[in-house]
């Protein structure tokens, strides 16, 4: 063992170092851990009092351990006595431990405030450095309260050390990000500006990140921050490599501080002052230069700092968006970059040319490194680096090369990463929209993208494509031919399936004169994919026959046959039954004249913001996409003025409300016989429009309560003064069905009762729910029921929310709870011999497969009560399998639409330690993790 | 302003963890875990960026140990990038051919080390003689 341990060798911990790095397995190491902390837990409570040494040595034990990710509960007082402690070794020890391991709303924060009050009085600049360390890394609110009036007096005066000012610097930083109410500004805040002026660079690094936060927040009070981070750059841009001394790195003159002071002025606009302007200008235009010359050294530290100062540059010369000469500079530099070798560098020249292609000087700049980006797309190595490329090539795009960029993209999705694919699909939809003139461009685009991707095409951009071509007649006719030759295709997605089968319905007529494309031929190309579609394109298809039976007469009996059939009639879904018998009925009872009204064709959709864009928005988060779209759509005002009228109102037209007018088709008419609308439209994504008010946070004990579910599917979820939730459900492979019951426990009626669902992006991807919505009003004492119809259709890790609102006399109340569908619903149980299972779980050994977890008993540990939480959990209990009478194990199948994974789990009780260990094996990685973290919380 | 600042070697194992945004403990080691398993599956011609969550990773690998940082969206990635090679340096200088082992076994002074130099999530001192100053200061009266 190699005593590498500096300075006063600590023997002790060198020793339990070596022992734990020796550990053959994570159960030897456990036990090693564990003996440790009871010596050094006997060793804090003995009667002999410690001598700063050994304390020290068993904190930096508990350090060790609490980084092997083993929380500690115990040494917190040990380490707040060291802080006393006058010896400088001692006390740094006791401040380490309190910055890595108390968190700000520790009970010991007072005593720890003595100590520091005690260091920052004694005028020790070691132990105030200590002190101000301490409040910058923990930084309460009873710190700030203490502090917060000291610490700028502190910061400003003139006798302080430079280090201290530094952490005092970043100490007020601290206080101002945790409770600005206790950092009032005042006389030291123009002092603290002054900063930036001092003479030596550690404090300016230091200020630079206090005032940036502070300008931030209060932009008046700090505008003369703006001439002095101008004047101090100027001089550190331009002074000889030797004049900063230490602060140079690699020949490059204080980079990092560089960086800051050029953050710092992006919280401004351009400098009004022309002199001051004027020097910025100068030292922008001498770092743009710089990259230019030859390198001062082959190092790559060398290029990698200056190039850390450039891309800082031109992110503020992009901020200013006025200088078109910088722009344009900046454009050329970062093309250079673009063919880089470094990787690093080409991802960052993308990402800063996203933004420079949004500012109106430079955009053309930007777009003659078309080429350039496009190649990156086909060669680049690294999936990030391609999507910053697919960024900016939507960026870049206008009318003028929307064309190419399509093609490219489109290209591009057919080998995309599976991660990036949905937004590629959405980004081709928004341009191929906006920047069609014409038309029958953007079909075959948008075709080709469900063709190519139809997985990753969403309900947003079909909904799209209908509405559009609904709305422009000139294209319609080439939509119902294109669509109609698409469907051609022995296997075609299910979304050209809705696609198709929607477009014919409103505009077969339009090819029916064809006798390759006549009625009947129409009608048996979409009834030959009838029985390999979902329940929800299956609906779509019956609108489309009664349509059928309205546009041609003459195959009318036909249709009429299949809507008979029984596999219609007799649907065991009662949405398709309704609407085969409904549109049997009316086929047959209404004259022609009123199913011509009946089913006429849809009205022209109202305009409206595309809600692909919002989806867009959605997902790359607020901010980024909605600034460049708006930059963007003044740009083709201002630069083009009106001539391009109509393809910018074309980025504008119509959105219907995603649900009720595209699949609410035939039924809107039938309302007195059929559910309204909306309820038909529920069908497929009520449940889950977003359009929903604010969300309430889940409510108290909602954890709780999901995780008693876990192991059972009957029981009360939720409680409150007025409302009870009863849950009652049955789940059979990878479907499932739960009756929820609202019981109204007051004596009033609640009015406007809307349940809804809600389920994050990524999970709804894996979990189809279907409801409907329930009656708006609960009488006083009464009972509702909602049923959820579930289908699983990969696995998943999240539960769905359950929000519900309504009035109740004169409040609107708002509660969410977490909906106990879990993954372990969808199991079941297999019952296999100790061979099998042990054959098995060797095959299941591959460390991604396997996920362990080692827990403390929650519960008492009853043997009984444990076999009967893993048989509820979902999987058979296999007895006499383990050589361990003691241990649990079980097997089963999850059964998902997609596949079925099989599992194995093992339950290793430790009575003596009221442990567990709990150990899956599956074939999937998520799946073993999900389960793993499911049971685990059960015991 | 930077999130947290890891050392995880090849085999997974946290050799140094320092959080600037407080983090629940067993949240951590899942988070070493994936952040670890996020580098290694990475080649060397791969950028040294990634996002991850709603943050990005900034890491550097020397010999079998990957220095990780976390950072928020306003962080000049670059400079982070250097930031980590100027702390290998000022560990370089210290232990003079710093390993892994250099690390474990004077954890305390390592994290010195980082604290004088990152603060609050903040780049407070990048000069090497100072960020060594008091780590010398404390040698000299341990000797003593």
């Amino acid at each position: 063992m190699p005593a590498v341990s500096k300075g006063d060798g600590m023997r002790g911990l060198a020793v339990f170092i070596s022992d734990i790095r020796n550990c053959k397995s994570k159960e030897a190491e456990i036990k090693r851990i564990n003996k440790e902390l009871a010596n050094i837990r006997s060793k804090f409570k003995g009667d002999k009092a410690l001598d700063g040494y050994s304390k020290k040595k068993y904190v930096c034990k508990l350090l060790f351990i609490f980084l092997l990710g083993h929380d500690i509960d115990f040494g917190h007082m040990e380490a707040v006595n060291l802080l006393s402690s006058n010896r400088y070794t001692e006390k740094q020890i006791g401040y380490l431990f309190i910055s890595v391991l108390v968190n700000s709303n520790s009970e010991l924060i007072r005593l720890i405030n003595n100590a520091i009050k005690n260091d920052l009085a004694s005028r020790n600049p070691t132990f105030m450095g200590l002190a101000l360390h301490c409040i910058a890394n923990v930084g309460s609110r009873e710190m700030a309260e203490a502090f917060a009036g000291e610490i700028p007096k502190i910061l400003v005066a003139g006798d302080t050390m430079d280090s201290v000012k530094q952490s005092a610097a970043l100490c007020l930083l601290r206080l101002y990000r945790t409770s600005p109410d206790f950092v009032p500004m005042g006389d030291w805040t123009s002092r603290v500006v002054h900063l930036l002026n001092d003479q030596h660079l550690g404090v300016v690094t230091a200020a630079t990140s206090l005032i940036t936060t502070l300008a931030q927040k209060n932009p008046e009070e700090f505008k003369t921050s703006v001439s002095l981070a101008v004047s101090r750059l100027s001089r550190i841009v331009t002074s000889a490599s030797t004049d900063l001394q230490d602060y140079t790195y690699y020949f490059v003159p204080a980079p990092w501080l560089s960086v800051k002071l050029l953050r710092l002025l992006q919280c401004y606009p351009p400098p009004e002052d022309a002199a001051v302007r004027g020097r910025l200008t100068e030292c922008l235009e001498t770092i743009l230069n710089k990259a230019q010359e030859p390198p001062k050294s082959k190092k790559v530290q060398h290029s990698n700092a200056k190039n850390a100062v450039l891309f800082e540059a031109i992110s503020l010369i992009i901020h200013h968006d006025s200088e078109p000469n910088l722009l344009v500079r900046a454009c050329n530099q970062l093309g250079q970059f673009l063919q880089h070798r470094e990787t690093n560098l080409r991802y960052l020249a993308l990402e800063s040319m996203c933004t420079l292609a949004s500012s109106e000087f430079s955009h053309e700049a930007v777009k003659t490194h078309i080429e350039t980006v496009i190649n990156a797309l086909k060669t680049e190595r690294d999936v990030s680096v391609r999507q910053r490329a697919v960024d900016l090539l939507y960026a870049m795009c206008d009318r003028s090369n929307a064309q190419q960029i399509v093609a490219e993209m489109l290209n591009y999705l057919e080998t995309a990463d599976y991660s990036i694919r949905e937004e590629i699909v959405l980004k081709v939809a928004i341009l191929a929209e906006k920047y069609a003139v014409d038309y029958t461009w953007y079909v075959d685009t948008i075709l080709n993208l469900i063709r190519i991707a139809g997985d990753y095409v969403s309900e947003e951009v079909w909904y799209r494509v209908i509405q559009i071509v609904i709305n422009r007649d000139d294209v319609q006719g080439y939509a119902a031919k294109t669509v109609f030759e698409a469907l051609q295709a022995p296997a075609c997605h299910e979304n050209l399936v809705k696609v198709g089968g929607y477009i014919l319905g409103e505009f077969g007529n339009l090819i029916a004169g064809d006798p390759r494309s006549s009625p009947l031929i129409q009608f048996n190309l979409l009834h030959s994919k009838f029985h390999l579609c979902s329940v929800p394109t299956r609906a779509l298809l019956l609108s489309t026959y009664i349509k059928f039976v309205n546009l041609f007469p003459e195959i009318k009996t036909t249709i009429q046959d299949v809507l008979r059939s029984d596999s219609q009639l007799k649907n065991a879904d009662v949405e398709l039954q309704q609407r085969a018998v409904e549109y049997l009925r009316l086929s047959t009872i209404a004259s022609t004249d009123i199913l011509a009204t009946v089913l006429e064709e849809m009205p022209p959709f109202p305009e409206r913001e595309s809600s692909i864009l919002a989806k867009l928005k959605k997902k790359k988060g607020p901010g980024t996409v909605t600034d460049l779209e708006e930059i963007k759509k003044e740009r083709n005002s201002d630069v083009n003025g009106g001539t391009e009228s109509t393809p910018v109102n074309a980025s504008t037209v119509s959105t219907p409300s995603p649900s009720a007018d595209l699949l609410g088709l035939g039924a809107a008419p039938l309302t007195s016989s059929a559910p309204p609308p909306s309820t038909t439209g529920s069908l497929l994504v009520d449940v889950f429009s977003d359009s929903a008010s604010v969300v309430a946070p889940l409510a108290p004990g909602s954890e709780d309560n999901f995780a008693r579910f876990v192991c059972k599917n009957n029981g009360v979820l939720f409680e409150n003064q007025l409302l009870q939730i009863g849950l009652k459900s049955e789940f059979r492979q990878n479907l499932g069905r739960m009756f929820i019951f609202y019981g109204n426990k007051t004596s009033t009626q609640f009015l406007n009762f809307t349940p809804t669902l809600i389920c994050s992006d990524e999970l709804q991807s894996s979990l189809n729910l279907q409801t409907k919505p329930v009656d708006p009003t609960v009488d006083g004492g009464a009972q509702v029921q909602q049923v959820v119809n579930i289908e699983c259709i990969s696995d998943f890790m999240e539960a769905p929310i359950l929000n519900i609102q309504f009035r109740y006399g004169g409040t609107f109340q708002n509660i969410s709870v977490k909906l106990p569908i879990t993954l372990n619903k969808f199991f079941q149980p297999t019952e296999m011999a100790s061979q099998d299972f042990f054959q098995r779980w060797k095959q299941l050994s591959n460390p991604q497969q396997e996920m362990q977890n080692i827990f403390k008993a929650k519960h008492p540990m009853d043997t009984e009560i444990t076999k009967a939480k893993i048989i509820g959990f979902g999987s058979a209990l296999l007895e006499e399998v383990d050589p361990n009478p003691a241990n649990f194990v079980g097997a089963g199948i999850i059964h998902t639409k997609t596949t079925q994974i099989g599992c194995l789990l093992r339950l290793e009780p430790n009575l003596q330690a009221q442990m567990y260990r709990l150990t899956l094996r599956t074939s999937k990685e998520t799946v073993s993790q999900r389960l793993c973290e499911l049971l685990s919380e059960q015991f | 302003m930077i999130k947290f600042f890891l050392m995880v070697n090849k085999q997974g194992q946290t050799r140094l963890s320092r959080y600037y945004e407080h983090v629940e403990i067993h949240k951590r080691t899942m988070l070493e875990a994936e952040v670890i398993k996020n580098c290694l599956s990475r080649s060397r011609e791969q950028c040294s960026f990634i996002e991850y969550k709603d943050f990005k990773l900034v890491y550097r690998q020397y010999a079998a140990l990957f220095i990780v940082v976390g950072i928020s969206e306003t962080e000049n990635e670059m400079a982070v990038y250097e930031l980590i090679h100027n702390f290998v340096e000022v560990l370089d200088r210290y232990f003079s051919r710093v390993s892994e082992l250099d690390i474990m076994f004077n954890l305390d002074r390592v994290h010195i080390i980082l604290d004088e130099m990152v603060l609050n999530g903040c780049i407070v001192e990048t000069n090497k003689n100072r960020i060594l100053a008091p780590l010398f200061v404390l040698d000299k009266m341990a000797e003593s």
